[in-house]
Order: C-alpha cells, then sequence, then structure tokens
C-alpha cells in the first residue's frame, strides 16, 4: 500500500546542483508562487488571504507559511462563511487556525441569511450572489483590504486560462478583462488607486494534479470530507446529496448509507458527492486520473454551455 | 473506467505514477498565429495525441486498454476562452494551457495572432523557454512567423521550432521543406543567438507532431513533441553569476534576519562570500534557510532566504551578488522597449521602472529608433505607440544594478509605469548603461596600513575623492570588522598580527600594507591598483 512517507520530497531529485541537475516541476512551481506571495506582502498595505478551506486554500496556506518561514504568515485569512458550509469544514478550519496561530477572519451577509437565503428559496444564482459574492465584496471592504489571495487555477476554466496573477479590479471590486494589465516576467505591477484592489492568484500555473501531488509529498492536511467513508446521502438519479440541511427534503427511501466523498468543496445543499472507494490520497489521484480519460469527451462538448465563471467574475466573484 | 477495477491493482503502481510525476521538470512554450494556419489544429493535436501518451502510460500502470483515437474535434473551441472571443470569433488575449507527458510538464502560453499581436506574444515570449512559430509550407515565410521569430528573439527565447506546417498540402516534398528550412535559418541567425529547429508537420492529419510520419521517411529529426520533451531547460543558469533580488527582509525576532528572494541566475552555498549592491558591502552566507530545512546550496530560480555573518543593512530592492562577477550599474541605460499602452511614449514624462523589486523613478530621454516589425529596419522616431518596438534612453534617479538582458533575464528586464493611470505602459529589455553612476568614485572596504606620518594626509586625499575613511590604531578584529561592515577604509596606524590579517581577508576584505611608502599619490596610486578606490571607473575604461 502507498503510504504518505514514500512520497517525501528527495532532496536530491528537488535541488538541482552546480552540473544543473533538473529541478522538478513541483519545485519550480512552488518557488514561483513563493516569490508571488513575498511580493504581495511587500507592495501591498492591506492584503488578505481567501481561505475557503478547500484542498487549493490548503496547499496555498502552505506556501504562505513557506514564503516567510520562519516568521508568520504576515497577514490576516479571511473565510467567507455562506452558513451552509459542512459542519467539518468549520471544525477543520478552526483546527488550522488554532494549530498554525493564524489570524483567522470569518465574514457572513448576515442579513441575507436572516432573511432566509438559501439556494431552495432562491435559486442558486441569487443565493450564491448574496452569500458569497456580496459577502466577499463586503468582507474586503470591512477590513479595508487590498489586495486578497485567491486559489484559482487556470486550468479549472476557460475565463480563468486568461486571468492574470495579479488581476486588477475597480472600486465596485469588478474584473474588466478586455481591459488587463500585460504581465510580463515576473515583475507584477502593483500600483493602485484608493478603493481598487488586487486578486492575487498564486496558484495559477497549477493543475489539479499538481494540486494532490503537492498533498501527498508535503503531507499536507486536508478536509476528511475529501476521503471516502460511508455517508448518509439522499440518493436522487445519479446524483448524491449530502443529508446536513434541513431545508433539503429527501422522498421517502432516498436517504442512504453509501460509500462517498467529495471531489471539491462547497454548501452542503448544492455539492454532490461522488460514489468512491478512495480513502487515501494516492487512491484520491488514481481515480482522479481515471476520470480525467473517462470524462474528456464531455467536457469538450460542455465547454461552450456556460460563460456563467465569467459572469460571476466580473461581478466581483473569484 | 469502474473504480474497483482500477482500485484491485493501483495500490502499488500508483506509488510508482507518483514517482514518475515528482521527476517531471517544466517547459514553458510560446506559440503565436491566427486560425487559419493551424495553431489551433497544432495545439490541439498535442494537447490531445499526448494525451493518449498520457493515457497510455496510466494504463500501463493500471493494466487498462486504453480506446480508439478521439472523434474529430473542433480545436478552436479549445482555445478561446472569453465570451467577447466567442462572439467576435477571434481570439484577444494569451491563454495558458497545461499538459504533460510521462517526461515533461509543459505550460502554453497561447497568443493570437492579429490583435494586440506584439503585447501578447511579447508577454507569452517573456517567461517561455521555447517558441513554436507555425509556418504554412504552401505559403513559406509570411510576415508572422518572421514577426513571431523576431520578438522571440527580442524577449530572450533560448529555443525556436520552426513547426512547418500543412506538409499534407505539399505532398510532403523535401524540396519545399528544405528551401523554408534554409530561409528560416538565415532570418533567425541575422537576428539573434536562439537554437533553431525545424521540424515538418501536418498538424491536421498528426504528422510528426506525437507520431512519427510514415510520409517523410526524408526527414529523420525528431517529432515535435519529442523536440519539447527533450529541449534542455535551467540548465546553465545554475552556473550564471549569482543574482538574488532582495523581496523581503525577513525578521521573526532579534536572533534572525533573513534576506528573501527568488534567485534569478547562479548558485549561492553556504559560506560563499556575497556582495550586496548598492551599499557594496560584503560577508559570508551563513545559512540558506527554507520552511523544509537549511539547504547546503540553493540555484534558481528557487525561492530561499539568506542569513548573513554580518549585519548588513539590506533591505528591499537590493541585489545580492557574488564578489567577483558583479553586474554592472549606471544611471542611464539603453534598453528595447515593447510599449504596450493606448497612451504614446513621452520623452521627459515621468515614469516608474520596476526592475526586481524595487521600483524607481525614471524618464526616456531620448527614442532611438523603432523596428519596423513588417520589414525588421530601424526607423528614426521620436515616441512609440501601442505595439512598437524601439530602442530607447531611459535615465534613472539612482543608479541601477543590471546585467544586460542577453545575458540575465532577471536582472535584465523592467516595465515602465505610469504614475497617474497606474498602468504597466512598457517592457523593457537593457542593451547597456550609458552613463556610470556620478556618485564619486566608488570604493571598497579595506584596511590600510600606513605610517603615522602620512595618516592625515592621506586620509584628507580620500575624503576629497568622496571615499568614506576613518583612522584608527584599534587593531581587535572584531572592530575592525564592524568598521568595514560600514563600507569604510580603514586607515590603522599600527601594525596588525597575522591572525587579525588572516580573521579579515578569509571575511572577503581587503587588507593592505602601504607602509614605507612615502609619496600620498603613490598611496592613492597603490589603492587603485588594489581595487579598492574607483574600481568601477576604471573597470568602465
Amino acid at each position: 500500500m502507498a503510504t504518505l512517507s514514500s512520497f517525501e520530497p528527495s532532496s536530491e531529485a528537488a535541488i538541482p546542483d552546480s552540473t544543473g541537475k533538473r529541478l522538478s516541476h513541483l519545485k519550480l512551481l512552488e518557488a514561483e508562487s513563493i516569490q508571488i506571495f513575498r511580493e504581495v506582502a511587500a507592495e501591498f498595505q492591506k492584503p488578505v488571504m481567501l481561505y475557503s478551506i478547500g484542498k487549493d486554500s490548503s496547499v496555498m496556506l502552505r506556501l504562505a507559511q513557506k514564503a516567510f518561514f520562519p516568521g508568520p504568515i504576515p497577514f490576516p485569512l479571511l473565510h467567507i462563511d455562506t452558513g451552509y458550509k459542512f459542519h467539518e469544514m468549520i471544525a477543520f478550519r478552526d483546527q488550522m487556525a488554532k494549530e498554525l496561530g493564524l489570524d483567522l477572519r470569518v465574514w457572513r451577509n448576515e442579513q441575507a441569511l436572516a432573511d432566509g437565503a438559501n439556494p431552495v428559496t432562491l435559486g442558486t444564482q441569487r443565493c450564491c450572489g448574496l452569500l458569497k459574492t456580496t459577502a466577499l465584496l463586503d468582507g474586503l471592504r470591512e477590513w479595508g483590504f487590498d489586495a486578497a489571495f485567491g486559489g484559482a487555477r487556470r486550468d479549472e476554466e476557460k475565463s480563468r486560462a486568461k486571468e492574470r496573477i495579479f488581476s486588477f479590479r475597480d472600486k465596485a471590486g469588478q474584473w474588466d478583462p478586455k481591459n488587463q494589465r500585460p504581465e510580463v516576467w515576473n515583475l507584477y505591477n502593483a500600483r493602485i488607486s484608493p478603493g481598487e484592489s488586487i486578486r492575487v492568484f498564486p496558484l495559477s500555473n497549477w493543475t489539479e494534479l499538481d494540486i494532490w501531488h503537492y498533498i501527498a509529498l508535503e503531507d499536507i492536511p486536508v478536509v476528511p470530507l475529501y476521503f471516502a467513508k460511508e455517508r448518509k446521502m439522499i440518493v436522487r438519479a445519479d446524483s448524491l446529496i449530502p443529508v446536513e440541511q434541513s431545508f433539503v427534503q429527501s422522498l421517502p427511501g432516498e436517504e442512504q448509507m453509501v460509500k462517498s466523498r467529495l471531489r471539491s468543496l462547497g454548501c452542503s445543499p448544492c455539492t454532490g458527492a461522488i460514489r468512491s472507494e478512495a480513502d487515501t490520497i494516492p487512491k484520491i489521484i488514481a481515480e482522479l486520473v481515471s476520470f480525467r480519460s473517462s470524462e474528456r469527451a464531455n467536457r469538450v462538448i460542455d465547454h461552450d454551455t456556460d460563460g456563467s465563471m465569467e459572469i460571476k467574475k466580473r461581478e466581483g466573484y473569484f | 473506467m469502474p473504480i474497483e477495477e482500477l482500485e484491485l491493482e493501483t495500490d502499488f503502481a500508483i506509488e510508482e505514477f507518483l514517482e514518475a510525476e515528482a521527476a517531471k521538470d517544466l517547459l514553458r512554450f510560446s506559440t503565436a498565429g491566427s486560425v487559419d494556419d493551424g495553431k489551433s489544429t497544432l495545439i490541439g493535436r498535442l494537447l490531445y495525441d499526448s494525451r493518449n501518451v498520457y493515457e497510455d502510460q496510466v494504463s500501463a500502470v493500471t493494466g487498462t486498454q486504453v480506446g480508439e483515437r478521439k472523434p474529430t474535434i473542433d480545436f478552436a473551441l479549445l482555445t478561446d476562452g472569453l465570451r467577447a472571443e466567442r462572439e467576435q470569433g477571434i481570439t484577444i488575449d494569451v491563454a495558458y494551457r497545461y499538459f504533460s507527458t510521462q517526461r515533461r510538464k509543459f505550460i502554453i502560453a497561447d497568443t493570437p495572432g492579429h490583435e494586440q499581436y506584439t503585447r501578447n506574444m511579447a508577454t507569452g515570449a517573456s517567461t517561455a523557454d521555447l517558441a513554436i512559430i507555425l509556418i504554412d509550407a504552401r505559403k513559406g515565410i509570411l510576415v508572422q512567423s518572421r514577426r513571431h521569430a523576431y520578438i522571440a528573439s527580442l524577449l530572450g527565447t533560448r529555443h525556436l521550432v520552426a513547426a512547418i506546417n500543412k506538409m499534407d498540402l505539399v505532398d510532403f516534398s523535401e524540396e519545399v521543406y528544405r528551401k523554408i528550412e534554409h530561409d528560416f535559418r538565415e532570418l533567425v541567425g541575422s537576428f539573434g543567438s536562439a537554437s533553431l529547429t525545424t521540424i515538418p508537420v501536418s498538424a491536421l492529419e498528426g504528422d510528426n507532431v506525437v507520431e512519427r510520419s510514415t510520409r517523410m521517411d526524408w526527414y529523420s529529426g525528431p517529432t515535435l513533441l519529442e523536440h519539447l520533451e527533450n529541449v534542455p531547460v535551467w540548465t546553465d543558469v545554475a552556473t550564471q553569476p549569482l543574482r538574488l533580488p532582495v523581496q523581503r527582509v525577513i525578521r521573526p525576532d532579534q536572533n534572525y534576519r533573513g534576506f528573501a528572494g527568488q534567485i534569478s541566475a547562479g548558485t549561492v552555498r553556504k559560506g560563499d562570500l556575497i556582495l550586496a549592491l548598492p551599499s557594496g558591502r560584503t560577508s559570508r552566507v551563513a545559512s540558506i534557510t527554507t520552511f523544509d530545512g537549511d539547504l547546503e546550496e540553493a540555484s534558481a530560480p528557487l525561492s530561499i532566504a539568506l542569513t548573513l555573518e554580518d549585519e548588513l543593512d539590506i533591505s528591499r530592492g537590493d541585489l545580492i551578488s557574488e564578489v567577483d562577477r558583479k553586474p554592472q550599474h549606471a544611471t542611464s541605460i539603453e534598453a528595447s522597449l515593447v510599449w504596450f499602452d493606448a497612451e504614446r511614449l513621452e520623452t521627459h514624462r515621468p515614469y516608474l521602472v520596476k526592475h526586481g523589486a524595487q521600483t524607481l523613478p525614471g524618464r526616456v530621454t531620448r527614442v532611438l529608433y523603432r523596428t519596423n516589425i513588417q520589414t525588421l529596419a530601424e526607423e528614426a522616431v521620436n515616441s512609440l505607440g501601442m505595439n512598437d518596438i524601439g530602442v530607447a534612453e531611459i535615465e534613472l534617479t539612482r543608479p541601477l544594478y543590471f546585467d544586460p538582458y542577453a545575458e540575465n533575464r532577471g536582472s535584465g528586464s523592467f516595465i515602465l509605469i505610469d504614475p497617474h493611470t497606474n498602468a504597466t505602459l512598457a517592457a523593457g529589455m537593457i542593451r547597456r548603461g550609458v552613463a556610470t553612476a556620478e556618485t564619486g568614485p566608488e570604493h571598497k572596504a579595506a584596511v590600510v596600513l600606513v605610517d603615522g606620518s602620512l595618516v592625515a594626509d592621506l586620509e584628507r586625499a580620500l575624503l576629497n575623492k568622496g571615499a568614506a575613511v576613518v583612522r584608527t590604531r584599534v587593531t581587535a578584529v572584531k572592530t575592525l570588522r564592524g568598521l568595514l561592515a560600514l563600507g569604510l577604509i580603514v586607515l590603522l596606524e599600527e601594525a596588525m598580527d597575522a591572525d587579525a590579517d588572516a580573521a579579515l581577508t578569509s571575511g572577503g576584505f581587503a587588507v593592505m600594507n602601504a607602509r614605507g611608502t612615502a609619496k600620498v599619490s603613490d598611496l592613492v596610486e597603490q589603492l587603485r591598483v588594489a581595487d579598492v578606490l574607483d574600481a568601477e571607473e576604471r573597470r568602465a575604461k
């Protein structure tokens, strides 16, 4: 059985000698990300790291630790809490903050939650708009953050393939894809006027496989929801909906125990689980690799239906 | 594939898979072109066919067969990301794409051919190790291929690959290929030192992209993918002169003071003597700190932090170099500019120059010429507009420590920023220094043993030359080291024992015995010869 310890980064492979031994791609990506973290910490007054608790955030957090070691991370973390995150996510978040001594800020759109905002009554688009985008913009404004790190990767989605590493946002927090600053070498233009801000994506050049591989190599803790185990699910057609919120109603016979896990972490009513046996990181990677081939055709057909991410991003979403 | 099936066989295999993954390095390359020259088809073919390679590997690991070649796909749909692009049927911006094979990970900077071509090509080429230039075999070398090769060379892309495409439409003719190869080699030879590889391909039919063509027996070179997998990257950067731009001083407590940055060239080892610029102070590397433990040595492009044996005053924007192979410095530089902004270049307007980890005020004093990107002719102009490429002189308010871009991308590049609009105006590549710093003669910290009768005169002579001098009779090594760390020339009126001499010399400080010299002018000349005084000035001549 593959264990994490067998994936310790070997120093011979990771560090080049003077004869020019090759650096691994992960070491190169890590060096690039650390340079970005240090640049932002030096150039901005009030940077913050958006912490979404997922795997990308976990890698970002480790890279931030590395960038400022042996010093502490010189900026706070901000979690935009929709109120519908999984309990295991919140517990993991609080535990990480405690163990690492992080300055963790949490922001919720309390007004919308008090008004009963949820995806069943509002629809997902309006719900996301209120509990994510509005909350994010309000949270950034509340503390006056002028730069915000996000864990988005360019391989995730087509509009993200064109996003800069330093992504300029106007006074309303919005992105103008046709008017992006040219970005050459690793020379980032960090100058902004009052009220404007920059979203920074230190994981831009990482792929999903790189993220999982780095988690394995570095032994980075992740939320247990990523690992397969018997979980109570509402089984509806091909979907597995985790049983967590009372407003998600099940029909008789729909609730079953299913060996399953989450591929990405979001709000419990809107995040489907998958049937899986992957209960270790190497198994998750094996599963990822096998999905990649079988899902490829779908991806290509799917591609032109959306543009929805681009719209969300223009409005201020990450 | 059902997961359960995979499950049974993967436990051991996935470990091998991850080890293979960990050994992969990274190649960044750029492509440019418009839809009709087959660029999208070529990229699509690479992404698609190489994923087959990828899957073959995975299936070898898992013992499962991979299916047939995939159905026909409109590759252009893979490469247009933004709504405006899909609506207008054009590609506006640089898009980054990722794929991997058994040997390497690849990042493609895919730049559009028409709209904003210069700006986009320059952006893509700035981080690329290799550029693929597409040439339509039927049409030969067009303006666009010429332009792309020029921009890639200008931005210092080391490896150019001419993919001579649509060979299927010229009956796979060797004659056609050889003619284009010859012409292109001549063109590239005229403007750069980049290596050139030419490959005859048919992106549409897959010849020589991933799979070797069976229809061009006369070609024995690599397929495009074989070449991409084998071209050397980051090989000689470790032996270049050390350059570490200091991004940040890490100081968690009184006991630790680390200078953090990403090594842009060279290798640094524990115990190495380093030079801090602009102060000119030297010290030895006490440790190379990383989260994963201290390192004995580190090479570009790792991000590290250094601690030094002496307390030097180093801050963000400073440059750590090796002592022997120092960067140049100048207050006025000649640089190639790629102008990005709609706002035209205005000479004598205040701009900001971001170079390494520092930003300093400067202005363009004159534009020498613009390169006509169609003909590559130099045209006399006095301004540059959007997408222009030219050469200009830039005057800075402080001396800039740099290497010519051709020698070092990191310390030879800069961006120009408009201090009012905050726009990124241009990318700059330094060609040479025009005027050296006029900050008085440079001097090195040194201990000079001198007779008491001459010490006052020598001190006055050195002060008049703008050097920082101190007289002392104290011979304690600790005190002397403290004075040297401040960059002073220490005039010592006492004899010094051999141990003290050895301790200072091993710390990289110059110790000169000038006792017995009778004339001050001779002493000054000795200091010059020993490179303590006017070192830069002498070098410039």
